[in-house]
């Protein structure tokens, strides 16, 4: 396995490990928003519920679960390392830096964006992930996580029978509240900062930048960072503005 | 022109420096950079003061040995030029010049402008060679090599070494050089033998020498004076990943 350590630490192979990681995170992205438009079916959130409930109690979901916790730490854990480290490139800074006239702003501050991401990925696991898995109380209202219901007032039930919780009500509880609302579009927007570099950079890092085919790539990420962040952020202004 | 220059002086690697700044009047339009520095240097000889020291030697645009990182730019605000092709035209009337060494762990300050930039020579020595056998120049067109991958090759090899591609990088990463180098050698038949080695370890030197690492910005090819692309980055990642992974 020397090899492989070799190669995982050597200045190329941390940002290997960072661009598939992001790539990596960029699918669970895609499955996450498609899941999370059952939100606007107009059935007092029967379909997300049974979306929810499946994501967590699927023994399959269940297992990747795992890898997307492991995705998330790799991602996070060398983002800091190679920040750290090329920080202690230049320990002597300069006094005047013209960084505009070279290079752009998101490519820059990935950090930072990722920074403000983690931050929000912590808000948005304690609203959600928490409540419903961990202590079975809303944070927002501090009530106690309550089981489904139907349109027709009848409990919403599993196929094997058990009661399924309302993630839809913590979902709408939460986006009712302006601060919520307010952390979740930043979160949003810092997303697509960060995706706009993020995606290409990986493919660049993978050595794959032809100039045949780049266009195409960098197309891709541009669609994708504002069309990932733009899905998620119909939810909060659906909640807030139109239902609100 | 007149001009306000904020020139970074230190006597040695071990004096913590300061930015000096000084007063310079009558320089014409069409004097260079390094002219308008070999004036000021005069005056302050006349004057009894030490001259500033700075790197230069062909003053052509082809050695490399020129630097300086001028108004937050490595080689000042022209495109693909070296500061001794930058003309003092480039700058406005009465405009303030912020003058400073390359940074980078790496390149130590040797004196005011002057920095050590021999870690690219090591990053060179470690794999940056073909290895052929000595005695009369073989035959030219024994080995056929398509016009695209020579120019390509040529391409990379318009690297003069200079180091603008660290000072620029936020993370002093030295990748855009090193893939010149891979590409250059790489790219031809006779760079094969040793292909897969000399990426491994010029990437490994260049670690040890203590360069940053790639993060994408890009702003070493919008500051290479030789316009090298970074498709060669790409290169090099992809030659780094093959030989580690796959090999």
């Amino acid at each position: 396995m020397s090899w492989f350590l070799k190669f995982v630490t050597s200045s190329v192979g941390r940002k290997f490990v960072t661009g598939l990681t992001g790539l990596f995170l960029v699918s669970f992205l895609i499955v996450h928003l498609t899941g999370n438009f059952s939100l606007f079916r107009a059935d007092n959130g029967e379909a997300f519920n049974v979306y929810s409930h499946f994501m967590g109690h699927n023994p399959l979901i269940r297992v990747m679960e795992i890898g997307l916790v492991l995705g998330f730490g790799i991602h996070i854990f060398t983002a800091i390392y190679l920040q750290l480290e090329n920080k202690k490139s230049r320990p002597i800074g300069y006094d005047k830096v013209d960084a505009s006239a070279n290079s752009s702003l998101f490519s820059r501050t990935m950090f930072l964006s990722g920074s403000v991401i983690l931050f929000f990925l912590m808000v948005h696991l304690t609203n959600f992930f928490v409540p419903h898995r961990v202590t079975g109380k809303d944070v927002v209202d501090g009530t106690a996580v309550v089981n489904a219901t139907k349109l027709d007032g009848s409990a919403l039930l599993a196929s094997d029978g058990q009661p399924i919780k309302d993630m839809y009500i913590s979902v709408a509880t939460a986006f009712k509240n302006p601060i919520y609302v307010a952390i979740y579009l930043l979160g949003l927007i810092l997303l697509a900062f960060h995706l706009n570099h993020g995606f290409q950079s990986a493919f660049q890092t993978f050595g794959l930048n032809n100039k045949k085919y780049f266009p195409l790539i960098r197309f891709i990420g541009l669609i994708l960072s504002i069309a990932l962040p733009a899905g998620f952020a119909s939810m909060p202004i659906y909640f807030y503005f139109i239902l609100g | 022109m007149n001009f306000t220059l904020r020139v970074w002086r230190q006597k040695n690697g071990n004096d913590s420096g300061k930015f000096v700044t000084y007063q310079i009047q009558n320089i014409s339009a069409d004097t260079s950079f390094l002219e308008m520095l070999d004036i000021l240097n005069e005056e302050l000889i006349a004057k009894g003061e030490e001259p500033v020291a700075f790197d230069h030697d062909c003053r052509e645009g082809i050695c490399g040995s020129c630097s300086l990182y001028i108004n937050g730019r490595p080689h000042g605000p022209k495109q693909l030029v070296t500061t001794c092709q930058t003309y003092m035209r480039s700058f406005g009337e009465g405009e303030t010049i912020t003058i400073e060494p390359w940074r980078a762990k790496p390149f130590k300050v040797l004196k005011d402008l002057i920095v050590d930039r021999s870690a690219l020579d090591r990053i060179i020595q470690a794999g940056g060679y073909i290895s052929v056998n000595s005695g009369s120049a073989p035959e030219a067109n024994s080995i056929a090599i398509p016009k695209p991958i020579a120019e390509a090759s040529m391409d990379a090899a318009a690297c003069i070494g200079c180091g603008a591609c660290v000072a620029a990088c936020k993370n002093a990463s030295a990748m855009l050089f090193v893939a010149a180098k891979v590409s250059h050698l790489g790219l031809l038949p006779q760079g094969q033998p040793e292909a897969k080695e000399r990426v491994v370890s010029m990437i490994a030197q260049m670690d040890a020498e203590g360069f940053g690492s790639c993060t994408n910005t890009y702003a070493c090819e919008a500051e290479c004076p030789k316009g090298i692309s970074v498709t060669n980055i790409a290169r090099l990642n992809r030659e780094f990943i093959s030989a580690n992974l796959f090999s």
